[in-house]
């Protein structure tokens, strides 16, 4: 696969964790704003770190992997989207759980 | 500071913002545990792909483990790897997606789009359930009928 190698695996990550949102009505998607607030800090502080560690060089990506879009010259575009598609899929999987389980979360009610 | 140091320092940053920042205590909720074993078994596969084949490398002084002297490729197991990742790996993942569901849960238990919460899945209710009744809404809090908004 060569330079789609690290977009191939995203995009797996992806599928396997969207389809939840169907078969088990997770419904993450659906409230996307709630969705984007969830993101939002996570995103920042990771995406600062990696360019931090690629920058210090406490690891590097394979260039042959990945399709050579660079942000800041240091991170390759699907780095950015890791850390879109793996949060949401970790919150995708928690609400799969509680489709599937029914077992509490902590938002049940609301508590400001 | 290595990633050693770094990956310890963001669980326990994580776990304490789960506790006393946000107060969502997802870590002392069994539905977060076995979301988390999902999640960590589609890193221990995906990462251990392109760790495996070298799309990730790490440098030697920023990890416990060592690369083999002959330029190789890393272990499966040992020199601090699990499935060829380094175990400072799942210290970041864990941060990560633990940080994620506990702004998730925060947001909601704030009233931002708190329902419709999840679920039924397909097969209790709607076309592909054969005979089934729809859970009662008691099951689901949140569910049709719960009326806070949906902001």
């Amino acid at each position: 696969m060569g330079r789609f190698t690290y977009f191939a695996v995203l995009a797996f990550i992806f599928v396997g964790s969207a389809w939840l949102e169907i078969a088990l009505r997770t419904r993450v998607f659906r409230r996307w704003k709630r969705l984007l607030l969830a993101l939002a800090v996570p995103f920042m502080v990771f995406v600062a770190w990696d360019v931090w560690a690629l920058a210090t060089g406490h690891w590097s990506i394979d260039p042959e992997r990945t399709v050579g879009l660079d942000l800041f010259g240091v991170i390759p575009i699907e780095e950015i989207v890791f850390f879109i598609v793996v949060p949401t899929a970790s919150i995708l999987s928690l609400e799969a759980v509680r489709s599937v389980r029914g077992w509490p979360l902590g938002d049940e009610e609301i508590t400001p | 500071m290595t990633y050693t140091q770094l990956g310890f320092l963001m669980v326990v940053g994580a776990v304490l913002i789960d506790l006393l920042v946000l107060r969502t205590r997802l870590v002392t909720r069994k539905g977060f545990w076995v979301a988390y074993a999902i999640v960590l078994f589609f890193q221990l596969l995906t990462n251990g792909i392109l760790t495996g084949i070298g799309a990730f490398r790490y440098a030697d002084d920023a990890i416990v483990g060592q690369m083999p002297a002959d330029g190789g490729p890393p272990p499966m197991f040992g020199e601090g790897r699990v499935v060829f990742q380094p175990f400072e790996d799942l210290m970041m993942g864990f941060s990560l997606c633990l940080l994620a569901m506990a702004l998730w849960i925060f947001w909601g238990r704030r009233g931002v789009q708190r329902t419709p919460m999840a679920g039924p899945p397909i097969w209790r209710s709607g076309r592909w359930a054969r005979g089934a009744s729809p859970r009662p809404a008691s099951t689901h809090p949140g569910g049709p009928g719960d009326s806070d908004a949906s902001t």
